[in-house]
């Protein structure tokens, strides 16, 4: 169990992983009755959920358990709790989570994601040549992983990859619970200011991007800093998750050689082995902590009201009631039922956009370097631990 | 078998296009539309699949 001294939190047992998988003592909880009680990164008490079917039943009950009702955690000066809320979706419960995110999904639908497809692909192979050309070797992760994604989300949202350095620096210490607490706080501060400038540019000149649209078709229907909030949400859960599925994704089929042959040259292999990295990979080790609104159960397990329940997702998505073998990766299985994105009313809005750019770069990268190998031994490559998304610090490779 | 969508409680993820392309579509507000209600025999597992990853509960199946 972590505890918190201080003010720097350690790990919170949910985001401890043994490389790909949950560590030991999470998988194990699933065959225990009840819910053990861990700490979450603020240093508040929790109870762990790691079976399939307890923690969709959570996920998928906004009325039993809350997103909207959070522990109190400490804030940076002149910040207030409504100002952090606003236009954050994964902060509020229906009917206000039901309005914003009605505002939004129009831009994620199957069919407009398909229209970026073409645009996917030349910022996929734009960073193949470049890598191409300045290696053997080349990181992965900086070259690949984490800029393609990065520049996807800011020509969708209309936010300038310029400013690429600033805000990629900034998500990824503020999704680091190893950081203080006022650390944090203060950076998504920040963040907020550089996207407030941004939201008041847009209201002088709205562009073709989803910044614009926003200003132009909900100018009325949204504050300021609900505009903010929103697309503060959509830059960072847009860069940070599907960035850590290519570079851990590359990883594991690196280790899988026929596995990821398969994804390079039959392209109908290529969507069920998306959803199979998905399960395996599960990035995001929780989602937001739910709270008990009232005394009830859980599958069998009695929780409490004011309970604060947190749910690895990886831990849910190697169930063996739902997967067979679920510690193997297996691109080739019928696709298991997953809560990598989660489930219920905040499952992701990304996840068609998320789904194109992997099933795109994936496939292209291997293409290109049919040769590709790992650059350093497997042992020593860097997990990234202590983040809300896990991932790699870097992924050293040669072809 | 027959498909009953409720719209109202959609929450317009898509997970019903990618499964089962040809009876579902989603409209401009993403929400569900569906294509064909009564889906032929050899698109039963697809339309299963699209039911059981629809997050939102939205979507249901009347058997016969
Ligand atoms: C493979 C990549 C991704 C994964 C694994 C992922 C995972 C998740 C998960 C687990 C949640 C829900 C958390 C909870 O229930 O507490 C979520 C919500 C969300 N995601 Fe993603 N995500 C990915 C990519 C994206 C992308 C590319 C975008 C944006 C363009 C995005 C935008 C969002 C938003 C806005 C929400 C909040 C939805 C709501 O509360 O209604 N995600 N994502
Ligand atoms: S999967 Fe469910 S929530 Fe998503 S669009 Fe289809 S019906 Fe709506």
């Amino acid at each position: 169990m972590s505890t918190s001294t201080g003010g720097t939190p350690t790990i919170p047992r949910h985001m401890q992983r043994d490389r790909f998988a949950p560590v030991a003592e999470t998988q194990a909880a699933r065959d225990e009755p009840g819910f053990p009680t861990i700490r979450t990164a603020f240093g508040t008490p929790a109870r762990l959920v790691t079976r399939y079917a307890d923690v969709r039943e959570v996920l998928g009950d906004a009325e039993r358990f809350s997103n909207a009702v959070v522990p109190p955690m400490p804030l940076p000066d002149g910040e207030s709790d409504a100002d952090r809320r606003a236009g954050q979706l994964l902060l509020q419960d229906p009917p206000e989570h039901t309005r914003l995110r009605r505002l939004l999904t129009g831009e994620f639908t199957v069919r407009r994601i398909r229209r970026l497809e073409p645009r996917i692909a030349e910022i996929v192979d734009d960073h193949l040549d470049a890598m191409a050309a300045a290696g053997p070797p080349a990181d992965l992760v900086s070259a690949f992983a984490l800029p393609v994604p990065s520049l996807v989300i800011c020509e969708l949202l209309g936010v300038p990859y310029a400013d690429r350095d600033e805000f990629q620096g900034r998500a990824a210490r503020q999704l680091d619970v190893s950081r203080p607490l006022e650390e944090r706080g203060r950076l998504a501060m920040e963040g907020r200011a550089y996207m407030g400038d941004l939201v008041d540019r847009a209201r002088i000149e709205p562009g073709d991007d989803m910044l614009g649209m926003l200003v132009r078709e909900h100018g009325d229907d949204l504050t300021r800093n609900e505009l903010i909030g929103v697309a503060s949400l959509l830059l960072i859960a847009g860069h940070e998750t599907t960035a850590n599925m290519l570079g851990l994704g590359t990883l594991a089929l690196l280790r899988a050689p026929d596995q990821l042959a398969l994804v390079r040259d039959r392209p109908d292999a290529v969507a069920p082995a998306i959803e199979e990295l998905l399960r395996f990979l599960s990035v995001v080790h929780s989602g937001i902590p739910r709270t008990v609104r009232h005394d009830t159960t859980v599958g069998e397990t009695p929780v409490s009201a004011g309970d604060l329940l947190v749910l690895s997702l990886p831990a849910a998505n190697r169930d063996p009631a739902t997967v067979d073998h679920p510690d193997d990766l297996d691109v080739t299985r019928a696709i298991a039922p997953h809560v990598a994105f989660s489930h219920g009313v905040h499952h992701c809005l990304g996840a068609p956009l998320a789904r194109a750019e992997m099933a795109v770069a994936f496939p292209a990268l291997f293409w290109r370097f049919p040769t590709l190998a790992l650059g350093t031994p497997y042992e020593e490559i860097e997990f990234r631990s202590a983040t809300v998304v896990h991932g790699l610090r870097a992924l050293p490779v040669t072809w | 078998m027959k498909i009953e969508a409720n719209r109202d409680i959609c929450i317009g993820a898509g997970n019903c296009v990618l499964a089962a392309e040809d009876v579902f579509d989603q409209d401009d507000e993403a929400l569900v539309v569906v294509l064909s209600d009564q889906p032929s025999d050899d698109q039963t597992t697809e339309v299963r699949n699209a039911v059981a990853q629809c997050p939102s509960g939205a979507l249901s199946l009347v058997e016969g």
